[in-house]
């Protein structure tokens, strides 16, 4: 059974995306929306975080880019995807955990 | 609708999980109107308490002088809809400064242990957590 969690929440305001992190197995995908794509910034302490996570951290293309985020300051280890890619996660994964 | 799922003959994992304290937002309420709602469908129903949610459990909590329901002694009644599993999350728990004695003690009744009354609560830390959320067929957030 593997998941896939959404996050939605800015880093710097809550802590879903370290919870999440934290409670993601090893074969789950992590994806970063909304406000949530702050998170993927490098240098960050959410974005230090992913390296030891288990899952794989995904983050929305439309969501930076509405932000202003440029594609190389994404932390290593983070897959942009769009809409599209939104949706292969959704079917490849048995269940969507989308934290609030 | 029973009928329905009976002919189906599918009993999933169904996981509410809880992340937020009582009564700052509806969502603790609400998830628990979610969980007395979907008690009906004959699912294999547990909760998870983890951060904030486990502020759900305090023990003595009382709304008088705040103008909102207390609806903590709610949870004392989801063992007559057979749910029987609340996760609690250790470490959650530890950062909050609190321990299992300052939640409520919360138990459902076996009927087929002669109605024996067992605890609801289950103790795991973050790792089983994990393992436990990794177990479920649907998974809800709150």
């Amino acid at each position: 059974m593997s998941i896939l969690h959404t996050v939605n929440k800015s880093p710097f305001q809550k802590n879903d995306f370290s919870s999440c992190l934290s409670h993601a197995n090893a074969g789950d995908a992590v994806l970063l929306i909304e406000d949530g794509v702050y998170g993927a910034v490098s240098g960050t302490e959410a974005a230090k975080q992913i390296s030891s996570a288990e899952a794989s951290v995904y983050v929305l293309g439309g969501d930076l880019a509405a932000r202003g985020i440029a594609s190389d300051k994404i932390a290593d280890g983070i897959t942009v995807v769009g809409y599209d890619g939104f949706v292969d996660l959704a079917a490849e994964h048995q269940a969507v955990n989308s934290w609030l | 609708m029973s009928e329905d799922m009976e002919e189906g003959g599918t009993v999933k994992k169904f996981m509410y999980m809880n992340r937020k304290a009582p009564y700052g937002t509806i969502y603790a309420l609400e998830a628990l109107e979610v969980v007395l709602i979907g008690a009906a469908f004959d699912q294999d129903v547990s909760l998870a308490f983890i951060d904030d949610g486990v502020f759900q459990l305090t023990k003595d909590q009382n709304t008088d002088d705040i103008g909102i329901k207390n609806f903590s002694p709610a949870f004392r009644a989801l063992g007559d809809y057979d749910v029987t599993k609340l996760y609690v999350e250790k470490e959650s728990l530890a950062e909050r400064g609190l321990t299992q004695d300052d939640l409520m003690d919360l138990v459902w009744e076996d009927e087929d242990d002669d109605w024996a009354e067992k605890p609801s609560i289950i103790m795991v830390s973050r790792d089983e957590m994990k393992k436990v959320l990794g177990d479920q067929d649907v998974i809800m957030s709150f």
